[in-house]
C-alpha cells in the first residue's frame, strides 16, 4: 500500500514537473507547479513529516503560488515565443541529463547505507510538538535571524514594486 | 531497481531519485525557458526538490533536523519569491517584456 502511494505521487509530481517545462503559458506552468507542490506533500507525509506536509500546502501551494499567480495575472503574461535551441544544447543536453540522473542513482546506492523500506508511521519524529521543540532550543538563533530575513524581504519588496527604478 | 510485482513499501533510495529527477527538470526548465516567470519557477521547482531530500535523509536519519532545514528553505523561497516577483514587476514596468534574452543591460 506505502509502496503504491509511492508511485502514485511520484507519477503525479514527475508528469506535473515535466508538464512545467513543456508548456509555453505560465499560467499552465504555475497549475502544474501546484501539482508537483501537492504530490510533494502527500509523499513528506508518507515520510512522518506531518508539519512539513501542512507547511508545503499552506506555504508554498497556498501563499508563494497565488503570489506567482497574481503576478502573471497583472502583467497579462502571454504565450512565449517559439523555443529555438542552440544545436550543443540540442544534441549534449539529453547525453548530460542522463549521464548525471545516473550518476546520481549510483552515488545514492552506494553512499545510503542499507536502510529498511518507508512505512508510513515509522518515524513519529516529524509531529507540530517535536519541530517545535527543536525550533526554539537548537535552532533558536536561526529561526530569530529569520524573522529579521523575512522583514528585510517585505521592506524590499515594497521598495522595489513602488519606486521607478532606471 | 527491481521491476515486477509491486514490493509492499520502497526503500528511501526511491524517495532520493525522485528528488533528483525533479531537480533535473527543474535545471531543464531553467535552462530552456525563456519567460522569466517560468525561470522562477524551476527554481522553485529545485527547492522542493532539495526539500524531499532534506526530509527523507531526516526520515533515515530517525532525526529532526532535516524537517527543520526544509522549514527553513520555506521560509527563505517565501522571502525570494516576494522580492524576485516585485523585481520582474518593476523590470516589467520598465522594459514591457517577460523575455530574459531581451533583458541584456548587464550583458558585455
Amino acid at each position: 500500500m506505502d509502496a503504491l502511494l509511492f508511485l502514485i505521487f511520484a507519477a503525479i509530481a514527475v508528469i506535473c514537473g515535466i508538464n512545467l517545462v513543456v508548456q509555453t503559458h505560465p499560467i499552465s506552468s504555475a497549475l502544474s507547479l501546484v501539482g508537483v507542490m501537492g504530490a510533494l506533500a502527500a509523499l513528506y507525509l508518507l515520510l512522518g513529516g506531518e508539519f512539513i506536509a501542512a507547511a508545503q500546502l499552506v506555504v508554498y501551494a497556498g501563499a508563494i503560488m497565488v503570489l506567482f499567480v497574481f503576478v502573471i495575472m497583472l502583467l497579462n503574461a502571454g504565450t512565449e515565443r517559439k523555443l529555438a535551441i542552440r544545436p550543443w544544447g540540442k544534441y549534449l543536453g539529453a547525453p548530460l541529463l542522463i549521464l548525471f540522473l545516473g550518476m546520481m542513482a549510483y552515488l545514492i546506492q552506494r553512499i545510503l547505507p542499507p536502510s529498511s523500506p518507508v512505512v508510513f508511521g515509522a518515524f513519529q519524529g516529524g509531529t507540530p510538538a517535536e519541530i517545535g521543540r527543536s525550533l526554539f532550543t537548537v535552532y533558536l538563533l536561526p529561526f530569530e535571524v529569520t524573522s529579521v530575513l523575512i522583514l528585510i524581504a517585505i521592506l524590499g519588496a515594497i521598495v522595489l514594486a513602488r519606486k521607478e527604478v532606471d | 531497481m527491481p521491476l515486477g510485482p509491486v514490493p509492499a513499501a520502497v526503500p528511501p533510495s526511491w524517495y532520493l531519485m525522485l528528488s533528483a529527477i525533479l531537480f533535473a527538470l527543474g535545471v531543464l526548465g531553467f535552462l530552456l525557458r525563456r519567460n522569466i516567470i517560468t525561470v522562477f519557477m524551476s527554481i522553485e521547482l529545485m527547492l522542493n526538490a532539495v526539500n524531499l531530500s532534506f526530509v527523507t535523509f531526516s526520515y533515515v536519519l530517525k532525526r529532526v533536523d532535516g524537517h527543520i532545514f526544509s522549514f527553513f528553505v520555506m521560509v527563505v523561497a517565501a522571502a525570494e519569491a516576494a522580492v524576485g516577483l516585485a523585481i520582474i514587476l518593476t523590470v516589467f514596468k520598465n522594459r514591457q517584456t517577460l523575455e530574459i534574452d531581451e533583458v541584456s543591460t548587464l550583458k558585455n
